[in-house]
């Protein structure tokens, strides 16, 4: 989605009231987050709205970009504040071989999931094959028990790295990806390195 | 202990945020920047900045570590890809370096009124400068009006108010640092018409 660089729009000060319409809709679709929020968008602090090309709007804070929304998609928060808050988000993983293409803004298929590197949450009753053991418990909180939803916004991390290199909606639930192996699971996110994170705000 | 530590964190209003170290060349957390094309720079930056964290991702055993992971074939060709990527990333810095040494900066003097000018300085974009913070800079050491305004021709130019040529040619000179052959001074008198 973010490919290019982008040129923001007219910056606007965000109404108070819809300030708080925006924090309590963060806290629900994260509800991790909630403990944290005061610290990315303290109460009494003026976001800014920014409007981007293709209907995305960006939600900043002192010229930091905060969270992004296209359209009536869910909010999304901006890596840099995953980077801050990486436990607050579902989060999956992929190998080490699928990076340099998520970097350079390919589409996230799944075999970069279910290969050896990747990691997804492992599903309530679920036992996974390629969980290996003695990483297990730590493995499983890291990831979750619970299998993730089509639509729902999850943060991609990296096989040997620590930070989250991307983020996006899933195209499809993380129970079909581990059945089918194959196919999209994020069209259109953000990536480490792309026009979003290289804005500009000033 | 685990609950302990929630407990706290929960009611003391210290900062949680983790503060990530951003690599200064390309801007990616320093563990990718082996992707971002100027890998080599990167190295050298966080050699220079950081260098307990260059310690961490550069050693012989982290490195090893990432290779063992991944096939042979595909080794080759990530390295291969990487390869063409910095070459790429090489190029196109050598590209924007020599548009810049011949980019002019072009200062015109226009006669707006009689004794009255505006001064319309362009091709500073070029050489990686704002034109909307310029202009308001200028606004301000001028004490004018000075704003950005699209041209005939398509591109934008900084116009102030008053023929403040000489002290514009002086800071873009001094402060912004451009050489003094790069930048043109030049009068351009409107044609009287009806």
């Amino acid at each position: 989605m973010f490919k290019k660089d982008i040129t923001p729009g007219a910056k606007s000060k965000v109404k108070s009231s819809v300030q708080r319409a925006i924090r309590t809709k963060i806290t629900e679709t994260y509800p991790l987050l909630a403990p944290h929020i005061d610290e990315i968008i303290p109460k009494k602090s003026q976001l800014d709205s920014l409007k981007l090309p293709d209907r995305v709007t960006l939600y900043a804070l002192d010229s930091h970009p905060l969270f992004y929304q296209h359209m009536d998609d869910p909010i999304t928060p901006h890596l840099r504040t995953v980077h801050q808050f990486p436990a607050a988000f579902p989060r999956i993983r992929i190998d080490r071989g699928a990076i340099r293409f998520v970097l350079s803004g390919a589409t996230l298929m799944a075999p970069g999931l279910t290969s050896a590197g990747g990691r997804l949450p492992s599903g309530t009753n679920a036992t996974t094959d390629k969980d290996d053991g003695e990483e297990e418990g730590e493995e499983e909180k890291r990831y979750g028990g619970r299998d993730l939803e089509e639509g729902e916004v999850v943060v991609v991390e990296a096989e040997g790295k620590e930070e989250a290199c991307m983020i996006g909606q899933l195209r499809v639930g993380t129970r079909e990806i581990k059945e089918k192996k194959k196919g999209v699971v994020i069209d259109a996110g953000h990536y480490l390195g792309d026009g979003l994170w290289r804005i500009e705000l000033d | 202990m685990a609950s302990e530590i929630g407990a706290t964190d929960a009611a003391s209003s210290e900062p949680q945020a983790r503060h990530v170290i951003y690599c200064g060349v390309c801007s990616l957390p320093p563990e990718y920047c082996e992707f971002g094309g100027t890998a080599k720079k990167c190295k050298d930056w966080l050699e220079k900045n950081h260098p307990d964290l260059h310690e961490k991702l550069y050693s012989e055993e982290a490195v090893a570590a990432t290779l063992s992971t991944l096939s042979l074939e595909a080794q080759k060709r990530a390295a291969k890809d990487s390869q063409k990527k910095e070459a790429k990333a090489a190029a196109a810095e050598a590209k924007a370096a020599e548009t810049k040494a011949q980019a002019q900066i072009l200062i015109k003097r226009v006669e707006r009124n009689k004794r009255k000018y505006v001064t319309a300085v362009s091709g500073l974009e070029a050489h990686g400068m704002d034109l909307k913070k310029v202009a308001k800079e200028w606004g301000k050491k001028f004490a004018t009006g000075s704003s950005v305004t699209k041209t005939a021709s398509g591109g934008e130019e900084v116009v102030v108010q008053g023929d403040n040529s000489d002290e514009i040619f002086d800071w873009v000179v001094d402060v912004a640092g451009v050489p003094e052959a790069n930048v043109d001074c030049i009068e351009d008198k409107k044609k009287k018409g009806a």
